[in-house]
């Protein structure tokens, strides 16, 4: 009993925490709702589909496939990309190029992105720098498995 | 006629009832939000007309109509479904003997503020509530799944220790007011003590309202107390309902909030009393008086009666999203070993004192 009773003041303050939270961030909310521009909101979280977080500038995005000056990509299909993915999702299809300076050019480079984990080993494996993640696009989930698949032309826009 | 304003008074007091506990549901939602530093539902909307969430109980409540009336095969079919309806009945009746004012008077005719004007009514009150508990019993037995039965058989135990306390709290009331009729509790608690305080219970029965206060709590189910659920453990005795059933016994919950916010605001915080407001007006301490219509002090009564109402379901959410659930063996170690002897402290204490300045 004597312990219930030295919790019990704990208990109390415990309360005041939550209803200092509480009108804290009921002060800011009603000088918001009456058209004061208060210096801080009284919440924490972001109203994502209208407001959206800046992302971080290393932040991995969907992938685009880079051009080179005369807008031919950049890729020289070593297959590095291929290799380092540990999803296996990348398939890319190899093309002679007339150019003998580059050799090699992609026919196909498809992505499934329905495997992709986005951990950005292909863009650190990539001697050309032709691959990057930095479209800062982040929704890109579709309805039907086929459209998750990134063909050459979706990848170059 | 009578039966007339009988019906009306009936209608008018369930609708009250019914949509401030929908909306309890809203601001529950909205008060956790803002606890949380978040914003909290606020995507329920007509025609891109949010408004706060203000139709987020309307959304719910449609969800739940909508889905399967779902009953399990092994379930027994009748109590399983007469379970649910037992807890909101019991619960929802007792909204008959609150008093929401004094008296109106309209057209030479006097109307009680309150439906049904029992001698006992607090007594009724408190039946009607531990009544509650045969639909939790009856849930948890009838659908024939562990779980469940040992949510119902908790939820029992836990009733039966802490409506000890209840009862006993509530004697050192009886003893100050002495009267069962909640109209006449609520109408003692009208005069002033040193002629300025007013006279409410809490002054008169503090220890009484924090032990009535916790074992109220501990009523509601909810979770510092929620033992028949524990939803870390148990889930509770309503696992195995969906649909429209689940929301009846959430529901219950909600209802169970304002009737002890109602208990909580009659017996010791005045009821409609407004502080200083007679019938004829306000009668100020220091002396002069502003003399109002009767209807305008009747609306400030109801109005009064309201505030405080939703004060108390304000203060038992921040409860709820305040503090972690007790262990059981320590739930069961607060009714008996604290509560108990608080309040059998209170009844010898309200003698002596009562005793003395007679």
């Amino acid at each position: 009993m004597i312990k219930a009773l030295g919790y019990f003041f704990e208990i109390i303050r415990g309360g005041l925490i939550t209803a200092r939270h509480f009108t804290v961030n009921m002060w800011f909310h009603t000088l918001k709702v009456l058209g004061f521009k208060p210096k801080r909101r009284g919440a924490v979280t972001i109203q994502y589909p209208e407001e959206k977080k800046e992302l971080a500038a290393r932040h991995r995005s969907l992938h685009r496939l880079t051009r080179r000056e005369d807008g031919q990509p950049r890729c020289v299909s070593c297959l590095l990309c291929v290799t380092v993915c540990p999803s296996e999702c990348i398939s890319v299809e190899a093309a002679e190029d007339p150019d003998p300076e580059i050799q090699k050019r992609p026919a196909r480079f498809v992505i499934d992105l329905s495997r992709c984990c986005f951990c950005g080993f292909c863009v650190e494996a990539c001697p050309e720098d032709a691959i990057r993640m930095d479209t800062d696009r982040i929704e890109i989930a579709a309805c039907r498995r086929p459209d998750l698949i990134y063909d050459l032309d979706r990848l170059l826009k | 006629m009578d039966i007339l304003i009988a019906v009306i008074k009936i209608i008018l007091a369930l609708v009250w009832f019914l949509v401030l506990t929908l909306y309890l549901t809203w601001l529950e939602r909205k008060e956790s939000a803002v606890i949380q530093d978040r914003i909290g539902a606020n995507r329920a909307n007509i025609w891109k007309f949010r408004f706060l969430g203000l139709f987020q109980p309307f959304a719910d409540a449609i969800k739940m109509i909508f889905k399967e009336d779902f009953v399990p095969a092994f379930a027994n079919k009748f109590l399983h479904t007469l379970a649910p309806f037992l807890s909101f009945f019991f619960v929802a009746i007792t909204i008959c003997a609150v008093p929401f004012g004094d008296t109106l008077r309209i057209g030479g005719r006097t109307i009680n503020l309150q439906v049904l004007d029992l001698s006992a009514g607090l007594l009724f009150i408190l039946a009607m509530l531990s009544l509650a508990i045969y639909g939790i019993i009856l849930s948890g037995w009838a659908s024939r799944n562990r779980f469940t039965l040992l949510g119902g058989m908790r939820g029992a135990a836990q009733l039966i220790s802490y409506e000890v306390a209840l009862g006993l709290s509530l004697i050192g009331i009886i003893m100050v007011y002495p009267s069962l009729r909640l109209q006449s509790i609520v109408q003692f608690q009208g005069g002033n003590l040193l002629g300025f305080i007013p006279k409410w219970g809490i002054l008169l029965q503090p220890l009484g309202f924090v032990v009535f206060f916790f074992a109220a709590l501990a009523e509601t189910k909810r979770v510092p107390f929620d033992m028949p659920e524990g939803e870390s453990e148990i889930i509770g005795f309503f696992t195995e309902y969906g649909g429209l059933k689940w929301g009846l016994f959430m529901m219950t919950d909600f209802m169970e909030i304002i009737i002890v916010s109602a208990l909580l605001t009659t017996l010791f915080f005045g009821g409609w009393q407004v502080p200083w407001l007679a019938a004829d007006g306000f009668h100020w301490p220091w002396g002069g008086q502003w003399g109002l219509p009767h209807g305008v002090v009747v609306l400030l009564q109801l109005l009064a009666f309201n505030v405080k109402i939703v004060f108390f379901c304000w203060l038992q959410i921040l409860i709820r999203w305040t503090y972690p659930r007790f262990r059981y063996d320590q739930v069961m170690d607060l009714g008996w070993k604290l509560l108990i002897p608080l309040s059998l402290l209170n009844i010898v204490g309200t003698g002596v004192v009562m005793g003395i300045l007679k």
